[in-house]
């Protein structure tokens, strides 16, 4: 799910579009540019998307996008992000409540639409807090000087003299205080604060900031009252099920709905146009079933008989093309870091090691399968769905409909789950074109089948490393080269080369301190829609540099954590500009949010100790192992525990997750995403696997793409936190990677099988 | 015609009785707690109780429902108190929530036979539920704590 693509075309300032890849290709077919950093200070002078106003748009005191009071103290706070479990949709607000010295209680949270005068809402790549927590806490402030200026100025003395406390302003010197709804109408006439004039309260009398609040939707989830994307129903809305072509840019040769037809509750059926390379984010195409219900529309499509042409992609068959990428990480590739000289390390002839590792295609497979509902008429369209970004959904189906990106109104609803294909609007465009042929509401829902076979796929990844050692077992030298079917292809067709933000997501910025470093891609092509998936290229580029590494320690005979701390040094800012690195970090300031290897040796450090690392021997089908890494500006160490029973299946009775991700807003929802990380890496790791067989996907559902399951999931997962003050950084992503590594090493550690490939249902584990 | 008893209302259906008690229940009687997972009975989102068993929705066609008794997460207290759904709670469960209810409906069919279930019980019960966020600790210590409460 990462964040570095999004449709540029909201007009906001830009940064960092220097990548050579988009300049070469991408921004000629439509306007992709890297994620913008963006704060709408002055947002809310523009007019709302189909003027449509949130209640804090409304309310009596509006002096940010975010937020709104009304005089019975009443406070809206919109989120702009999407909620999809990370609980983003209550942290954002206790930013602001905080800031306001609000009473959480009469806080109302709204969900905004997606609308560009909130600034970028592609909720992926983690950085929801991290980019916003700033604009929230100004939110905040902002309403609460003004408050306060209105207070003083009812009571003739210095706003300086005055303070809040929890939905009050008071005036301690005479025991006088005002409620804040009282002090609406005369705030609302105060000039809004400019940034620079705003006071933000100390760490000291933070009340939510760094304290645990449960999620705003918790008990409309637990009474089944929560509305999700499958849950909007409109009046007069049909209901669409839709084959598509099994193979990517496939197209109908032939249709037959006669029974299709017959089936009770069908109203008719819809062909959708292929889509023309790039996919992008456009429908498949295929065949849409029209019913009055779902189980009719689903039950006439299995009645569909098709006929398609199947096109270049079926010839794409997963065990051929594994062959290939592992031989293409043999062969030399393009540079992407180059540090000192690995060649003329490797040529002294000293002791080498080298290792190939390969990971497996995945789905997302988010509990709520892509479900629509679109509503178009008289050239507008009004979209309910779940979706990470509703600013792609407006552009989506603007430009499948032809109409302005303005005349879109997108609500976001629930979402059951996004792990980065929520990202994607396809399925919000199906229900657009077929709202409009059909003109009338229609919902699209997507079954498993359909999600499992037609995702943005999770990408399949050889690498490969190679180092020269020294006597006590540390390289002087060390090579890596990963090959993967490019996130670039879903943007440009054809592509082979990933661009350069995929590598940045643990292949350039490789931690360890060697003298001599190379990093290098092969190309790979694409049969399938790829797409990002939580964590992204991260996953298989740490699995494989932090499997490497536990190998070069268990050759030189030494500790594994006591090998990872030597290998990372005494810890420094990293330089990769001088390496010839263009590095995107995650979208983020480099200055701001640097690689600091000191870092990622404490939450190592703490992993250790957490989780009692050497105080009992490994082997005989029990062990731990140990991994850290830095993704999305954080820093997460891993280790986990596993005991095999002998017949060559294992648990995880533990994980310990240590996490430095600078300031925490709500610490329990860290903790949750920290846990959930690790059950989907653990899941991940046993036995995710899609493959395909003449250009189509063989698995469909559950029991032939498995998940994690509470049988097979950690047992326990402990969550640490490093104290820190350091800007706040991304969690929902960060805690999958250094899983993958950790895992591999403990079942190293347990039976002496190294594990080189994902998932571990292909190595026979004694 | 399928006569039958939802959340203690009576309720007539007269459509395709084929269908899936899981569409009847959200397109039809808009009680949209029960979730759609997987159309297979292979991820436990749509479970509600058929004469106080959990069973899959999803799994279970109106034809076979004549005269029974379907509750589901709507049904299951009247205030959404439940012991399970206070657990839920205190526990901070949910993370995207899709899943909850079926978890929650599941769990409390193992409650109503097994009170105070060991975490075998509770493995064995609730390997049928996927929660792709990966709340599956949460929803164990919650158990628990519901198991409590009852004794």
């Amino acid at each position: 799910m990462n964040a570095h693509l999004r449709q540029g075309s909201g007009g906001q300032a830009v940064v960092n579009v220097s990548r050579r890849q988009f300049l070469g290709g991408l921004v000629s077919t439509g306007a992709f540019v890297l994620a913008a950093r963006v704060l709408p200070d002055s947002a809310w002078a523009q007019t709302p998307v189909g003027g449509f106003k949130t209640k804090a748009d409304t309310a009596r005191l509006n002096p940010s996008v975010y937020l709104g009071i009304e005089p019975d103290g009443t406070v809206f706070i919109v989120t702009h992000r999407s909620e999809m479990g990370t609980g983003i949709r209550t942290s954002l607000p206790l930013v602001a409540a905080d800031e306001l010295d609000a009473d959480w209680g009469r806080c109302r949270i709204e969900q905004g639409i997606g609308d560009a005068r909130y600034g970028d809402q592609n909720t992926d790549g983690s950085r929801s807090v991290r980019d916003f927590y700033d604009a929230f806490r100004r939110a905040g402030a902002s309403a609460r000087s003004m408050l306060i200026s209105a207070a003083a100025a009812q009571w003739n003395v210095p706003a300086a003299s005055c303070t809040t406390r929890n939905h009050e302003v008071l005036h301690e010197a005479s025991g006088r205080r005002l409620a804040y709804g009282a002090l609406v109408p005369a705030a609302a006439k105060m000039p809004v604060p400019k940034p620079e004039q705003l006071q933000f309260k100390p760490k000291t009398a933070w009340k939510f900031v760094g304290k645990d609040t449960s999620i705003y939707d918790l008990s409309n989830i637990v009474s089944g009252k929560a509305q999700f994307g499958l849950d909007v129903f409109r009046d007069g809305m049909v209901h669409a099920s839709i084959e598509h072509p099994p193979v990517l840019g496939g197209t109908v040769k032939s249709l037959d709905d006669k029974e299709a037809l017959a089936v009770k509750g069908v109203l008719q059926t819809m062909p959708i146009d292929p889509f023309k390379p790039p996919h992008l984010f456009q429908p498949l195409g295929g065949v849409a079933v029209i019913a009055n219900n779902t189980w009719a529309a689903m039950q006439g499509r299995k009645k569909l008989k098709i006929d398609w042409n199947d096109g270049p992609h079926a010839a794409f068959e997963s065990e051929a093309f594994k062959q290939q990428l592992l031989a293409t990480v043999q062969k030399s590739g393009k540079v992407f870091r180059n540090l000192g000289n690995v060649d003329t390390e490797f040529a002294k002839g000293g002791k080498t090691i080298e290792a190939t590792y390969h990971t497996a295609m995945a789905a997302h497979a988010s509990m709520e399968p892509p479900a629509a509902v679109a509503e178009v008429r008289d050239g507008k369209a009004t979209i309910w769905c779940p979706t990470q970004n509703p600013q792609a959904v407006q552009d989506a189906v603007s430009a499948v409909l032809g109409i302005k990106k303005e005349d879109v109104v997108c609500h976001v609803t629930l979402l059951g789950g996004g792990f980065g294909r929520k990202s994607k609007p396809d399925y919000a465009a199906e229900a657009a074109v077929l709202s409009k042929k059909l003109g009338k509401p229609v919902k699209v829902v997507w079954t498993r089948e359909d999600d499992i076979r037609f995702d943005y796929y999770h990408t399949t990844a050889a690498v490969y490393h190679k180092a020269a050692v020294d006597a006590k077992g540390k390289p002087t030298a060390w090579l890596h080269r990963s090959a993967f079917p490019p996130i670039a292809s879903t943007f440009a067709p054809g592509a082979r080369e990933p661009l350069s933000f995929e590598l940045d997501l643990g292949l350039t910025d490789l931690p360890y301190d060697v003298p001599n470093i190379r990093a290098e891609n092969g190309p790979a092509d694409a049969h399938v829609r790829i797409g990002w998936f939580r964590a992204v290229s991260n996953n298989f580029h740490a699995f494989a540099a932090h499997s490497f590494a536990d190998e070069m320690a268990h050759a030189a005979g030494r500790d594994s954590l006591e090998y990872l701390l030597d290998l990372l040094g005494p810890g420094k800012v990293l330089d990769l500009k001088a390496q010839g690195v263009d590095y995107s970090n995650y979208g983020a300031p480099y200055d701001k949010y640097p690689i600091d290897t000191r870092r990622l040796r404490r939450v190592l450090q703490i992993a250790g100790e957490k989780a009692g690392w050497g105080k009992k021997k490994s082997g005989n089908g029990w062990g731990l192992g140990i991994a850290a890494h830095r993704s999305f500006n954080t820093y997460v160490a891993s280790v986990v525990e596993v005991q095999l029973d002998g017949r060559g299946s294992f648990k995880v009775p533990r994980i310990d997750q240590v996490v430095d991700a600078g300031v925490i807003v709500n610490p329990d929802r860290v903790r949750s995403q920290m846990e959930g990380a690790a059950v989907m890496a653990v899941g991940l790791a046993r036995s995710a696997e899609i493959t395909a067989a003449g250009g189509r996907i063989k698995q469909s559902n559950f029991h032939d793409f498995q998940v994690a399951r509470m049988t097979d999931a950690p047992y326990q997962v402990n969550v640490h936190f490093v104290d820190s003050d350091a800007p706040p950084t991304g969690v929902g992503e960060p805690g999958l990677p250094p899983v993958l590594a950790a895992l591999a090493n403990a079942i190293h550690a347990a039976t002496g099988t190294r594990v080189r490939e994902l998932p571990l249902s292909k190595t026979k584990l004694a | 015609m399928v006569k039958l008893t939802v959340n203690g209302m009576a309720r007539t259906f007269e459509g395709d009785e084929d269908m899936p008690l899981l569409w009847y229940l959200r397109d039809d009687l808009r009680l949209t707690g029960t979730r759609f997972g997987c159309g297979a009975g292979l991820c436990g989102a749509c479970t509600v109780h058929l004469e106080g068993t959990a069973v899959r929705s999803c799994q279970t066609p109106l034809k076979t429902l004549q005269n029974k008794k379907v509750v589901t997460i709507e049904g299951l207290s009247p205030d959404g108190t439940h012991p399970l759904q206070k657990a839920w709670s205190t526990h901070n469960v949910a993370q995207c929530g899709y899943c909850q209810t079926g978890q929650i409906m599941q769990a409390a069919s193992l409650l109503a036979r097994t009170p105070n279930p060991t975490d075998q019980d509770i493995d064995r019960t609730m390997q049928g539920n996927i929660c792709r966020c990966g709340t599956y600790q949460r929803i164990r210590a919650a158990i628990k704590t519901a198991a409590g409460r009852r004794a």
